[in-house]
């Protein structure tokens, strides 16, 4: 088991093309690190230098945004999903 | 009283409908604000209103002036008919991937339809509009995503409908596209409602939509502000659809797909009510009926076909 991260199209430069990959990691920051070590560049299209998020990324922890969970803190389990997308409007 | 000077004066005082059906117990239950029994049928109509008389005050819009919103839909078709009956211009700028129903109701009010490429959804409308705005300056453009207008209409009118229906709520929860409903619901009830969760449902649309072409062109409305709301959703087409279906075959309502969406939050927050042992009166927005979407064949066929039909368009 594993946890599956989501991309979106503009961020698949970073992932072969593949629209979803698998890493590990007891919080989403370390899930960040560890797709990073495969992935090299993804992490810094997430993350400022602080760890928080970029203002136009939302993060969705099995549908749920991460901001309203624990942010960079929250922990994950085997078998989660974590969908990455662009901020985008409604209305 | 159910009688008004004008088709503008019957806005608002929707009615709050239970759904006793698939509210899970008489303790968890759920209610649906329908807010397709609007002027133009959807909740929409009071920020358009709202926004244009504001500007109307504020000296902006005289008659004959031309207004100009970015809108994937229900904005442009209330403001449509609001400036109709105002006497002014109006051009929409829409992403091309919007609905038939939508564009020929338009263009049944006398609205100029500007498209924008379907390729970044809204946020592209709002980049061609912003562009048309400056090389317009004698148009005016309401912008509904900053307009502190739009949250207040729901501030001065939603809300207090809902806690005078309601006033046991325990969860409120609405889409999330411009947030003004969410902004001016959600203060109007925390400062009223000690405890009360307010819960957005956010559209999750197929790639299409989010083919931005740098993720700095991503798009946060200006009237978004995160600490409002208790949590944040995003569902996909295949819930909302299967939500929108449970409506109509369970309560016998027939709501648009942003709908169902917002229904599918609203039930995950009744679970964790019934699992937690607690009461609940989680309300809700119906947001519009489903005749504006009836085309992209959401309702017809199993949930997997008329997801597949939507893919890649704006389907709330």
């Amino acid at each position: 088991m594993a946890i599956e991260a989501r991309i979106p199209t503009i961020l698949r430069t970073y992932t072969a093309g593949e629209k979803a990959v698998e890493g590990n990691g007891l919080t989403l920051a370390e899930f960040f690190v560890d797709l990073d070590s495969r992935h090299a560049g993804l992490r810094d299209r997430l993350v400022g230098e602080d760890g928080s998020l970029n203002r136009f990324v939302n993060v969705y922890l099995n549908d749920e945004d991460v901001r309203f969970l624990g942010g960079p803190e929250t922990p994950l389990s085997d078998g989660d999903v974590v969908t990455i997308l662009p901020a985008v409007a409604g209305g | 009283m159910a009688r008004y000077d004008s088709l503008l004066d019957s806005l608002g005082h929707t009615p709050l409908v239970g759904l006793p059906r698939l509210s899970p117990s008489a303790e968890v239950r759920l209610w649906a604000k329908l807010e397709d029994r609007n002027p133009t049928g959807s909740v929409k109509d009071r920020p358009a209103i709202a926004m244009v008389e504001r500007a109307e005050r504020d000296g902006l819009l005289t008659p004959g002036c031309t207004v100009l919103e970015p809108t994937s839909g229900n904005t442009g078709i209330s403001l449509a008919m609001v400036c109709k009956l105002k006497g002014y211009n109006l051009i929409c700028v829409m992403p091309e991937n919007t609905s038939v129903e939508r564009r020929q109701l338009l263009e049944m009010y006398g609205a100029e339809i500007r498209t924008s490429p379907a390729a970044g959804g809204s946020n592209e409308a709002v980049a061609v509009a912003k562009k048309l705005a400056a090389d317009h300056p004698d148009w005016v453009m309401l912008y509904q995503y900053g307009n502190l207008a739009n949250a207040q209409a729901h501030y001065d009118t939603t809300g207090p409908e809902i806690l005078a229906d309601c006033p046991e709520i325990t969860h409120f929860v609405a889409g999330l596209g411009t947030t003004g409903t969410l902004m001016g619901i959600g203060r109007f009830l925390r400062e009223r409602v000690p405890g009360v969760r307010i819960v957005a449902a956010e559209p999750r649309y197929g790639e299409l939509v989010y083919g931005l072409r740098n993720i700095d062109e991503g798009f946060v409305p200006e009237l978004y502000d995160a600490d409002v709301l208790d949590s944040r959703f995003s569902v996909g087409p295949e819930d909302a659809l299967r939500r929108t279906r449970q409506l109509i075959d369970e309560e016998g309502i027939f709501a648009g797909i942003s709908t169902g969406a917002i229904l599918h939050a609203a039930l995950a927050q009744a679970d964790r009510a019934v699992r937690s042992g607690q009461r609940a009166d989680i309300v809700f927005i119906e947001a519009d009926a489903g005749w504006k979407y009836l085309s992209t064949g959401a309702y017809a066929g199993t949930i997997e076909e008329a997801a597949e039909r939507l893919e890649g368009q704006l389907w709330a």
